[in-house]
C-alpha cells in the first residue's frame, strides 16, 4: 500500500534534475519562469467587447450557435408572463424548480405540478419533469456559457435531469470571460464556502460519437433556453 | 507478451489496416469536419500562438513542482471532505476502488469516460469481483458492448459507422433497426437512466485538479459526468498525479483552448468543478467522494528531465487528428490505452523501452503533432529521444563487429575505396526477390541504385583539384 509520503518521495527525486527551459519563439511577454497570469489570458483568448450590449450580442451569438435559445425580458412581470406563455405553448406540465433566490416568488406561482428541490426531492420525480428552471452564478460572454452551482442551481441534477432547462438570468450577471466568470464565484461564495459543484454549462446535452453527427440531449437536457433583462 | 510479438503485432496489424482504403476513407472523412470547425474556432483566439505557450508555461510550473502543488491540492480537497487514495501501481488503484465497493455493499456501477480507468483496467477488476459497469458516455458504451478497447482517447467509437452501431444495439438491446444517429443515442439515453437511478457508484476521470482550490473538474458533452457524479452515493474519480494546475484561474485558459484543439468546439457543453461530496444543506450529490491519484510510473517519465514536458499533456487528441500514421494505422493496432503520438512518446515510459520501442520507429517525424499540440509538447523529437535511448547500448555482435570492421576500413583510404567499389557492386548484383537481403526495405519501397562514380574520384578528377 502507498501513502501521500512514498509518492511524493517518489517525485521529489525524480524532479532532481531540472527540465531544460521552454524554447520561447518570441510570441507574448511570457518570462519561462513566471506562467502567463489571468490579465495576459485576455489577449490571446477570442476578444469581447467593452459595453455591456456587445458582450451581451456575443453571449447570444455564441449560446445560439451551440443551439441555445436567449430570450429577453423587460422586469419580472413580464418574465412571469413569458414563462407562463411558454408553459401553456409547449405543455409543460410538470416543473422542476430551485427556490434559491431572487426569482423564488415568481416561480412558485407558475401553474403546473411542482417539484421543488430546495425541500429535498425524490430524483424519480425531477426525472419525470418536463423542465427544469433554475438561477445563475454567471454568463459568459466569451464562451456563451452559463455558470450554476449546487447551491444556486438546486443541487447538482436539476439542470441535467429534465429534457429542458431553463435559466432565469438577470443583465448584472453577465460578464466578459471565463476568468471574470470564476472571479465571480469567489465573491459569491467567499463566506459560505464553495458549493460542492460549480459547472459552466454550453449549449444543451450533445454528442457526435455516431459518425461525428451531432445529436442534442445525449444524457442531459435537449434544450438550453436563458432569460435575461437588460440593462436600464 | 514477448517482445517479437508486440512489435509483430503492431506491424501485422497495421499493414492490415493500411491497405483497408474505406478504413482510410472513413476515417480522413471523420477528421476532417474536426479540421474545419478547428480552424473556423481557433481563428477566433486573439493570439492562438501566445495561449498554446502560456498553457505550456502553466504545465510546466505545475510539473516542475509537481510535489509542491500536489501538496496543497491533497490539503484543499481532504480540508473539503473528500478522502484521497495515493496508488502507486495499477493494481493498488484497482484493489482499491473494488475493496471500496465491496465494504459499501454496491452493487452496480455506472461510470463516465476515463483514460486513467482504460489504463489500470479497472472494469474487468470491478466485474470480476461480480460487480456490473455500465460505460455511460454514448462512445465508450458502443464500444463497451462490443468488447473494444476505445479507438481514439476522445472519439472512442469513430471506427463505426451507424449500421454496425444499429446491428450492435439490435444484437445487445434488443432494440429497432435504425439509421438515424438521433434515434441511436436515444436508445442509448433510455438505457442509461436507469443505470444512473439505480447505481450505487459513480467513477469518473478527471482533466484538471485545481492546487489552490482542491478542486477536480470534468469536461464532457454529454452530461453523463454530471449525472454520474450525482446520483449514486459515492463518487470515485481517478487521475494521474500530472493533472495538476496551480491556480483556478488557469482554467479560463485551459477550458476553451481543450475544447478547440481536441474536439475543434468553442467550449465543451459541461466543465464542472467538484469541491467535496454533498455539503451540509445541499439538497444532492454523493455522501462520499474518493479520489485515486495514480503514480504507475509516471515518476519513471518525471525522472527523464528531457521528456519529462510529455507530462504536460492534456489529453486532447488533436495531435491523433493530425498524425499520418493514426490516420493510416487506426487506433486499435497501437495496442496501447494513449494512441497516437502522445502515446507512442509515454507508453515506452510507462511500458518498458524496449518493447515499446517500436512505436517511436513509426513515425515520419513531419511534427504535425507537435504543431498542433495545445500545450506546446514537443512531441516528435520525443519519438526520435526514444529511438536513439532504445538502440542506446543495445548493439547486437553483428553490429558490434560491422561497426568495429567500418571503423578500421574508414581510416584506410585504400581499403574504404574498395570497400565503396565492393559495396555498389554488391547492391548491383545481389540476388532479388525474396532472396534479396534488404528485403525489409525493398518490399515497400525502391532502393536507390549508387552513383556510377564515387564522391571521392569525382573530386580528385576536378581540375585545380587537391
Ligand atoms: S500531446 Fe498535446 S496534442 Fe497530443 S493529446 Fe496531449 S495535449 Fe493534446
Amino acid at each position: 500500500m502507498s501513502d501521500a509520503r512514498t509518492i511524493l518521495t517518489r517525485i521529489r527525486e525524480a524532479l532532481r534534475e531540472p527540465a531544460p527551459k521552454r524554447h520561447l519563439h518570441g510570441h507574448g511577454s511570457l518570462d519561462e519562469d513566471r506562467p502567463g497570469g489571468p490579465e495576459d489570458f485576455r489577449a490571446w483568448l477570442p476578444p469581447v467587447g467593452e459595453r455591456w450590449s456587445e458582450q451581451f450580442e456575443l453571449f447570444r451569438a455564441n449560446a445560439l450557435a451551440l443551439k441555445a435559445e436567449v430570450v429577453v425580458y423587460r422586469d419580472t412581470k413580464d418574465l412571469a408572463t413569458q414563462l407562463r406563455q411558454r408553459a401553456a405553448a409547449e405543455g409543460w406540465k410538470k416543473l422542476a424548480l430551485a427556490r434559491t433566490g431572487w426569482s423564488a416568488d415568481l416561480l412558485g406561482q407558475l401553474p403546473g405540478d411542482k417539484v421543488f428541490a430546495d425541500a429535498g426531492y425524490d430524483r424519480g420525480a425531477v426525472e419525470s419533469c418536463d423542465v427544469g428552471v433554475t438561477e445563475c452564478d454567471a454568463l459568459v460572454a466569451q464562451t456563451g456559457s452559463v455558470l450554476v452551482t449546487s447551491a444556486s442551481a438546486g443541487g447538482r441534477v436539476l439542470s441535467v435531469l429534465p429534457p429542458h432547462h431553463v435559466v432565469v438570468a438577470r443583465h448584472d450577471q453577465l460578464v466578459p470571460d471565463l476568468s471574470a466568470a470564476l472571479a465571480r464565484a469567489r465573491e459569491i461564495y467567499r463566506e459560505g464556502g464553495w458549493p460542492s459543484m460549480l459547472s459552466f454549462i454550453t449549449g444543451p446535452s450533445r454528442t457526435g460519437d455516431i459518425e461525428r453527427i451531432l445529436v442534442l440531449g445525449a444524457h442531459g437536457p435537449k434544450r438550453l433556453t436563458i432569460f435575461c433583462d437588460q440593462p436600464a | 507478451m514477448a517482445r517479437a510479438t508486440i512489435s509483430a503485432q503492431f506491424r501485422t496489424a497495421a499493414s492490415k489496416l493500411t491497405a483497408d482504403l474505406k478504413h482510410r476513407g472513413w476515417i480522413s472523412k471523420s477528421l476532417r469536419g474536426y479540421e474545419t470547425s478547428r480552424r473556423g474556432n481557433q481563428a477566433k483566439y486573439g493570439d492562438w500562438n501566445s495561449a498554446r505557450e502560456a498553457a505550456g508555461s502553466i504545465k510546466y510550473e505545475a510539473v516542475n513542482h509537481l510535489d509542491r502543488y500536489l501538496e496543497e491540492f491533497a490539503r484543499n480537497f481532504e480540508a473539503n471532505g473528500g478522502k484521497i487514495f495515493w496508488a502507486s501501481t495499477g493494481e493498488e488503484a484497482r484493489d482499491y476502488v473494488v475493496k471500496l465497493a465491496r465494504d459499501r455493499g454496491v452493487r452496480s456501477v455506472i461510470k463516465s469516460k476515463s483514460m486513467t480507468a482504460e489504463e489500470i483496467h479497472l472494469n474487468p477488476a470491478l466485474e470480476e469481483a461480480g460487480l456490473p459497469v455500465v460505460e455511460s458516455d454514448l462512445g465508450e458504451y458502443i464500444v463497451q458492448l462490443r468488447g473494444e478497447a476505445p479507438y481514439h482517447l476522445v472519439f472512442p467509437a469513430m471506427h463505426l459507422d451507424r449500421h454496425e452501431i444499429s446491428t450492435l444495439f439490435e444484437e445487445k438491446l434488443g432494440s429497432a433497426p435504425t439509421d438515424d444517429p438521433e434515434r441511436l443515442t436515444m436508445i442509448a439515453r433510455e438505457v442509461m437512466r436507469d443505470k444512473y437511478l439505480t447505481a450505487d457508484m459513480g467513477i469518473t476521470g478527471a482533466n484538471f485538479a485545481v492546487a489552490e482550490t482542491g478542486m477536480i473538474s470534468i469536461t464532457e458533452n454529454e452530461g453523463n459526468a454530471r449525472l454520474t457524479a450525482a446520483l449514486p452515493k459515492i463518487h470515485v474519480a481517478l487521475m494521474g498525479i500530472e493533472k495538476i494546475i496551480p491556480r483556478l484561474e488557469d482554467l479560463a485558459l485551459f477550458l476553451p483552448m481543450l475544447a478547440t484543439a481536441g474536439a475543434g468546439q468553442p467550449m465543451t457543453c459541461y466543465n464542472s468543478l467538484y469541491t467535496g461530496p454533498r455539503k451540509a444543506g445541499e439538497v444532492d450529490g454523493p455522501e462520499e467522494f474518493h479520489l485515486v491519484i495514480l503514480d504507475n510510473k509516471r515518476t519513471q517519465l518525471l525522472a527523464d528531465a528531457e521528456q519529462r514536458d510529455a507530462l504536460h499533456c492534456i489529453r486532447c487528441g488533436a495531435c491523433l487528428n493530425v498524425c499520418p500514421i493514426f490516420r493510416n494505422v487506426g487506433g486499435h493496432s497501437y495496442g496501447t490505452t494513449y494512441q497516437g503520438p502522445i502515446g507512442s512518446v509515454i507508453t515506452p515510459h510507462l511500458r518498458g523501452l524496449q518493447n515499446w520501442k517500436h512505436l517511436s520507429a513509426a513515425s515520419s517525424l513531419c511534427g504535425a503533432c507537435t504543431e498542433t499540440c495545445p500545450v506546446k509538447i514537443d512531441i516528435h523529437h520525443h519519438l526520435l529521444h526514444n529511438r536513439r535511448n532504445a538502440a542506446q547500448g543495445k548493439q547486437t555482435w553483428y553490429e558490434k563487429i560491422g561497426f568495429r570492421l567500418f571503423a578500421w576500413a574508414a581510416r584506410s583510404p585504400g581499403l574504404f575505396r574498395f570497400g565503396g567499389r565492393f559495396a555498389g557492386l554488391a547492391l548491383k548484383l545481389r540476388p532479388r526477390g525474396p532472396l534479396d537481403p534488404l528485403q525489409a526495405w525493398t518490399s515497400t519501397r525502391g532502393f536507390p541504385t549508387p552513383a556510377p562514380r564515387s564522391f571521392n574520384a569525382y573530386w580528385r578528377s576536378r581540375k585545380g583539384g587537391p
